[in-house]
């Protein structure tokens, strides 16, 4: 079996330390900050942190390595995107036109565009390394806890950590089907046509949702059991105190979004203009 | 005067999508501090017991209640079913399925989260349960990553942890190795001593629970209490036969020998027996039986040789196996959980290939040939029958592999009705695969497999989870197929599976085959019995106390008895 992807593994460095409530703010106000500033100076400034945080959770890269270059896929066919249907977007952004070719037709390649589309870049690279740490260093019940202490109730938090959970049984489980449904000649593999191909995938399937439904009745009789759901409020084991590294990242984020918005906002526009 | 815990009181339920009521008019009551076994073939309504106890009927499983049930003094019915798990404390069968927590601790404490209890006192008191099952050092380990037994701790620690007063075991020995569910005995043994809870275990395995003692016994039979008593009065009552209860090994040699069993004799353990007056009579049968330790020459099916494999290049499973597999024999593969006897099968159906080395195939190599082409020679089995069914219908299951390999189809529907016929489905044909029950359901995924008319069939644990009466159902149908000719490989670690219907035993330790011989000498081998995490049997013992024979001679005629026994 390959290594798992995407998957949590303790590797204590600071960033693994934090509490999941700091690591789940810190994620989404980086994110926000990110998606709505366009300054260049501050994305940069951002960008340097971020790859700073990602050096020192030391996350080996196989384990995102797949995501990664999806990622960089979609990123490329976007950047593309952006030049086929609106080549001048940048001119009309930052009032000025400074051609440097003259391609075919409307479309001219010009500094605007090319300075507007290094700042998408950009906030995809200041956001990607953020958001793939915080799916590496969160393990699903440090999840479920955080998302109950942001105010979102236990009974959802617990579902969506447990589904996390059993996200490997339910691959073992497919294995298997698909073992044995080849086994008896049901062939899923490339070697056989589309139209049949998608009715072998879906008598495997049949199986698999069979057992899943096994599976989830069995752990919400466990549950049950136990107590569960019983109160509208839950305590939790793992719930740690603020650490200092706690206090750090939060103050940092914070201090990153407030700059930032007060740098990009000091002109009255989202986009910092060098064309001026 | 002893305190009522549990109390029923004329009681029945009827499930509300059936007919008939599955517990009729039940009395029983349960005294504090008691420990108490309930037994009872499928069906019997031994589970639904269980789920009246703990709650989860009403208020999982719905429908019509009457009469009276009390726990702790109070009526089930007015109290909520988290209210109930305060009073009683569930251990469910297979702990696999039912982790919650990320660490062990997480697990254990998921109860007292739920209460709200302040995160404090739940450290000291999962600390505490923890200390109870002697288990505290795993505290910060993934439970997935545990063994049998200590996922097991894990899942009793979770119950420990709370106040309970009763603690009720769902077939706790269903999915563990013989040398693990002997541990579990143990340890719910010693935590009735200690803490002084009442125990209620639903088991049907009744020797491996009689390991350790027992106050009283309940037998479940079609929804009403057959029997209420001690164990050594219930071992001489004939009630065990009766109701589809396998009775212990030593007994069930000593009831071939001619001894009367008589329950001041304490028959209950074969440590406490008084053997005094069967050792004559055991005597004089051992010298008039002869044992069968003949393994058969015939031609070999399929050979594995120097075989190697590992998932990855650091982690091997297999280490250079050879073994050999006569056509027409019955064989079992056993070994612990890891050794890498699932890991085989899937090495010979070429779901994996092996690194090094080869499987021969009536003397080819089987590497080039496909999944598809060696299924047509060897079927596979899985232990799971919900994994291999994918059609709705019965018909149309076993069928399907024949349509994908386009056999026409009149010729389908006489091989899918012949193996019908064989396999005690053909009234069933056009039923639903939905409808059938578990053991019904298994047939159904050797039928289809059995329609491609393969040479070597194998199976993984074909008897998990079945009772007496339909593993011996399973099992006399395997022996006919067998005797038709097809040749059978078993992986298991059921013993009496072992002793019982195979011919030879092969065991896998660490990737490495350590025996391979009549299963009258590998299971009187101790060194190779604790390796595979099997245990010795009681007959074991038995030649040890009375001094009649060798251990594994007396073994080998008792096998040899009981296979005579069966077939006349």
């Amino acid at each position: 079996m390959s290594t798992p992807m995407l998957s949590y593994t303790n590797l204590n460095t600071p960033v693994h330390r934090l509490t999941g409530v700091t690591k789940l703010v810190f994620f989404m106000v980086w994110a926000l900050t990110a998606m709505i500033i366009y300054d260049t100076r501050c994305l940069l400034v951002m960008l340097v942190l971020g790859l700073v945080i990602f050096g020192m959770a030391r996350v080996p890269f196989q384990q995102y390595s797949f995501v990664l270059y999806l990622i960089l896929v979609f990123f490329l066919l976007n950047q593309v995107a952006i030049f086929l249907f609106s080549p001048l977007y940048g001119v009309e952004l930052y009032g000025s036109q400074h051609d440097i070719v003259h391609i075919a037709g409307r479309y001219t390649l010009t500094w605007e565009q090319l300075f507007y589309q290094f700042n998408v870049a950009l906030k995809y690279a200041v956001v990607i390394p953020i958001a793939l740490l915080f799916l590496l260093v969160t393990d699903p019940s440090e999840f479920a806890s955080s998302l109950n202490r942001i105010g979102v109730s236990y009974k959802i938090a617990y579902s969506v950590a447990i589904a996390l959970r059993y996200i490997p049984d339910v691959q073992q489980d497919f294995q298997n089907i698909a073992f044995s449904a080849q086994a008896r000649g049901i062939d899923i593999s490339r070697k056989e046509k589309i139209g049949k191909r998608l009715k072998n995938v879906i008598s495997i399937l049949m199986p698999l949702i069979l057992t899943s439904v096994e599976r989830i009745e069995k752990i919400s009789t466990a549950m049950e059991l136990r107590g569960f759901g019983r109160k509208n409020k839950r305590t939790w084991y793992k719930s740690r105190p603020f650490q200092t590294g706690d206090y750090v990242a939060l103050t940092l984020v914070i201090l990153v979004a407030v700059v930032s918005f007060a740098v990009t906002f000091a002109d009255g526009s989202r986009f910092y203009n060098i064309f001026e | 005067m002893r305190k009522p815990v549990i109390q029923f009181q004329d009681f029945s339920f009827q499930y509300r999508a059936q007919s008939e009521p599955t517990l009729h008019h039940i009395n029983l009551t349960i005294y504090a501090g008691e420990k108490v076994l309930i037994v009872g073939p499928s069906g019997s309504g031994k589970s639904t017991l269980s789920h009246c106890m703990n709650g989860l009927i009403p208020f999982f499983y719905q429908g019509e209640m009457s009469g009276s049930l009390q726990i702790g003094g109070q009526e089930s019915r007015e109290l909520s079913i988290a209210e109930l798990s305060d009073r009683v404390g569930t251990v469910l069968q297979d702990p696999d399925g039912q982790f919650v927590g990320l660490t062990v601790a997480e697990d254990i404490a998921f109860k007292l989260e739920n209460d709200r209890v302040p995160q404090a006192e739940m450290i000291r008191r999962v600390t505490g349960a923890a200390e109870t099952v002697k288990f505290a050092t795993f505290l910060e380990a993934s439970p997935q990553s545990l063994s049998g037994g200590q996922k097991q701790k894990t899942t009793l620690a979770g119950v420990l942890v709370s106040e309970a007063d009763v603690l009720l075991f769902d077939e706790p020995l269903a999915s563990l190795d013989p040398y693990t569910g002997r541990m579990t005995v143990d340890l719910i043994d010693r935590i009735h001593r200690e803490t002084g809870r009442t125990v209620v275990i639903i088991e049907h395995r009744l020797e491996d629970m009689l390991h350790r003692h027992v106050d009283r016994i309940i037998v479940v039979n079609d929804g009403q209490i057959a029997a209420d008593m001690t164990p050594a009065e219930l071992l001489c009552s004939g009630m065990l036969r009766e109701t589809g209860i396998r009775e212990p090994l030593y007994l069930n040699a000593l009831r071939y020998a001619g001894c009367i069993i008589t329950p001041d004799m304490q028959p209950q353990h074969i440590d406490t027996i008084r053997l005094d007056d069967c050792i004559p009579v055991l005597n004089d049968w051992y010298h008039g039986q002869q044992g069968d330790t003949a393994v058969s020459a015939a031609e070999p099916i399929l050979e594995l040789q120097h075989v190697s494999f590992g998932y990855s290049k650091s982690n091997p499973v297999l280490h250079d196996v050879s073994l050999t597999v006569r056509r027409g024999e019955m064989v079992c593969i056993a070994g612990r959980n890891g050794a890498g006897k699932s890991t085989i099968s899937k090495l010979i159906c070429g779901f994996y290939r092996p690194t090094s080395g080869q499987i021969l195939l009536g003397g080819r190599d089987l590497a080039g040939d496909t999944i598809k082409e060696r299924a047509d020679q060897i079927g596979f089995v899985m232990q799971n029958p919900n994994h291999m069914l994918s059609k709705p219908l019965i018909y149309d299951e076993v069928a399907l592999g024949l349509r994908t390999r386009g056999v026409p189809e009149e010729e389908i529907q006489q091989r899918v009705h012949d193996v019908l016929q064989v396999c005690g489905l053909y009234p069933f044909r056009s039923w639903p695969v939905s409808a059938l029950s578990y053991g019904q359901k298994k047939r159904v995924t050797i039928a289809s497999i059995l329609v491609l008319r393969p040479e070597i069939l194998i199976l993984d644990e074909p008897t998990a989870g079945q009772d007496y009466r339909h593993y011996n159902e399973m099992m006399e149908f395997l022996m006919e197929l067998n005797a038709q000719g097809i040749t059978i490989i078993m992986i298991t670690h059921d013993m009496y599976l072992m002793m019982e219907y195979g011919q030879r035993t092969i065991v896998l330790s660490e990737g490495k085959k350590i025996a391979d011989d009549v299963p009258a000498r590998v299971l009187s081998d101790e060194a190779i019995v604790a390796a595979a995490h099997l245990k010795t049997t009681s007959l074991h013992e038995l030649a040890v106390r009375s001094g009649v024979g060798e251990p594994s001679e007396l073994v080998s005629r008792f096998i040899a008895y009981d296979r005579g026994m069966r077939q006349s």
